[in-house]
């Protein structure tokens, strides 16, 4: 339910003066019209402080039952009736005070329709104050709904998308500790702190979350020695990064399912040796990464098409910089490479 | 003893298997294959008894080889995670290790399959396949024997599918390839919006499709690219109409 205007304070005032202004006018006029101070007053304040009620039970109304369409008919009846209430019960009531008084009697009777119209039309005025008081809020409100929807939506959507660990993956690196554990217990200690770190690294860090090229290339790296001593021999990477580019700032966890996706065409899908190269360069405003792997264009093209499963990682990239030209892919001879441009010009600390 | 091949493309995992498998002397590793393709030659050099077979691997997945051979051996599926795939096991009670598992599983496992020998009871593995079509690895591509050779054609290549006897004819752009499979089994595995039965004994590539015209009373004929005509029944057309919106 919307907030009354009169919650407000600007709106209570001015409320509040409209009411005096009309009391003060009706009793002047009243008075004008050879009625005693008295008389006057007392008029003023049963016109007014009746009136000042039904636009009270107006906004009161509006706020439960808002009109829409074709129902601002019914409520400008509504006022209708109000006023013809208001109208006649101030006949009544100042007649009960001052009938005998024969010619403000006279006057009550021939300013009832004057009084009536002016009635219904304040009435009709503070109607549609109102309506489009009441109207505004619940678009505001929408809006509001509307756009938490969209946040909470937006959110969910890269989460799903960051917490893409492949179960996969995880399963199989347990079973090389396990492994491990009978023959060569070193190994295994050192592969359980890696998978453990790295499994923290993904639990623990937000999308929000901006960090150095150089924090993220160290997180790359448990990743990828975890593979190394699944596939013993077969994986070799390079790190070819500029100086320069260390220190600048990506989102946590974009360049890993990058990496993940080079792994899983290069190494999953392949017999031979595989080696991944991974390359950081600053151009322009952007950080410009590179990530090449082999592959096997007889088996990966027609599982995955062309898109090479990157689509997931396009939508981030949409999702948190609006933009769907930061990351190109070219497939040439065997080699596969994904171009990733990371724009600069966030604010983030 | 009993001949036991173990295809896996992780040296580890191997390794595990092997170490598990020491506490069963009757058991004998002649080989170790590092994918499918070494899999499938080694089974076909060595007749073994049993096979230990993990399903992600290179180039073609432990399904893709399994339906290459003609008299597949008994297989224990070793698999870190696959939904699909464990799905299919329990409902053909084929017996399958999830990674990482435990001697006293793997115990459990051969403890089964010694069973089964013993009652020679008909290997599940066909039928294990049949079911397991469905997954979304095995409807992208088609893996066909050529001679010695294995070749992987993607589906979108596939012009249209020919009933031939106890095969089915895939007829590509370059030419045709044979599998050992049943209509029934092609028309559950492709995906329904781009193969259409359009006939008892054909299944056509949508996408190939340039016009159907009527032919005989009844009966229709859809023209694809390469002007073969590929015969279209009453029943097909209407499937085929629906899958193209007219």
């Amino acid at each position: 339910m919307q907030p009354s205007p009169l919650s407000i304070n600007k709106f209570r005032i001015f409320f509040i003066l409209c009411t005096l202004g009309i009391l003060t006018d009706n009793i002047i006029v009243i008075h004008y019209l050879n009625q005693p101070w008295e008389i006057a007053i007392v008029d003023g304040l049963v016109s007014v402080g009746l009136l000042t009620l039904a636009g009270l039970l107006i906004i009161h109304t509006l706020r439960f039952y808002l009109p829409t369409g074709k129902q601002y008919i019914n409520i400008f009846s509504k006022c209708l009736i109000l006023a013809v209430i208001w109208v006649l019960l101030i006949k009544v009531i100042l007649h009960f005070f001052y009938g005998q008084n024969a010619a403000y009697s006279k006057l009550l009777y021939e300013s009832l329709p004057v009084r009536f119209s002016i009635g219904f039309l304040l009435l009709g005025c503070f109607t549609m104050i109102g309506i489009l008081w009441f109207s505004q809020q619940e678009q505001k409100e929408s809006e509001t709904r509307k756009q938490d929807a969209e946040k909470l939506a937006k959110e969910a959507e890269l989460f799903k998308l960051r917490q893409q660990l492949q179960p996969h993956f995880l399963f199989n690196s347990l079973n090389s500790i396990n492994a491990l554990i009978g023959t060569r217990p070193e190994e295994a200690r050192r592969m359980v702190q890696q998978l453990s770190e790295f499994l923290r690294g993904t639990i623990k860090k937000e999308d929000t979350d901006w960090i150095s090229l150089k924090e993220e290339l160290q997180y790359l790296e448990l990743y990828l020695n975890i593979e190394k001593v699944r596939f013993g021999n077969r994986l070799s990477t390079a790190f070819q990064i500029d100086k320069e580019s260390t220190e600048l700032k990506i989102p946590a966890l974009l360049l890993q399912p990058i990496v993940e996706n080079a792994i899983k065409f290069g190494l999953y899908d392949t017999t031979g040796q595989t080696e991944i190269i991974l390359s950081a360069k600053k151009e322009g405003g952007h950080l410009l990464i590179a990530v090449t792997n082999p592959f096997d264009p007889a088996t990966a093209s027609p599982i995955h098409g062309t898109g090479f499963g990157l689509k997931s990682i396009q939508r981030r990239l949409y999702l948190l910089f609006g933009r769907k030209d930061l990351l190109t892919s070219t497939a040439k001879d065997n080699t596969f490479t994904s171009i990733i441009k990371i724009p600069q010009t966030q604010n983030h600390e | 003893m009993s001949k036991v091949i173990i295809i896996d493309d992780e040296p580890l995992a191997r390794s595990m298997t092997k170490e598990f498998l020491q506490k069963h002397p009757s058991l004998d590793v002649i080989e170790e294959c590092n994918d499918g393709f070494e899999g499938l030659k080694a089974i076909q050099t060595h007749q073994p008894d049993l096979i230990f077979l993990d399903i992600q691997m290179p180039k073609i997945n432990g399904f893709e080889m399994l339906e290459l051979l003609d008299n597949p051996p008994s297989v224990i599926f070793t698999t870190a995670f696959d939904e699909y795939a464990i799905k299919a096991f329990e409902t053909h009670a084929i017996d399958y290790l999830l990674k990482p598992f435990t001697q006293e599983r793997f115990d459990q496992a051969i403890a089964k399959w010694n069973e089964q020998q013993a009652n020679s009871n008909p290997s599940q593995t066909q039928e294990l396949l049949e079911s397991i079509a469905q997954s979304p690895a095995q409807n992208q591509r088609i893996v066909v024997k050529n001679g010695s050779k294995i070749k992987i054609i993607p589906v979108h290549d596939v012009h249209y599918l020919e009933a031939a006897d106890d095969y089915v004819k895939i007829h590509t752009a370059e030419g045709y390839f044979l599998k050992n499979k049943t209509m029934t089994w092609f028309e559950n595995t492709l995906d329904k919006q781009h193969f259409v039965r359009s006939h008892r004994s054909y299944i056509v590539n949508v996408q190939q499709i340039t016009r159907i015209d009527p032919y005989e009373k009844d009966n229709h004929v859809a023209i694809l690219r390469s002007q073969v005509h590929v015969p279209v029944s009453r029943n097909g057309y209407s499937k085929l109409k629906n899958v193209l919106g007219i």
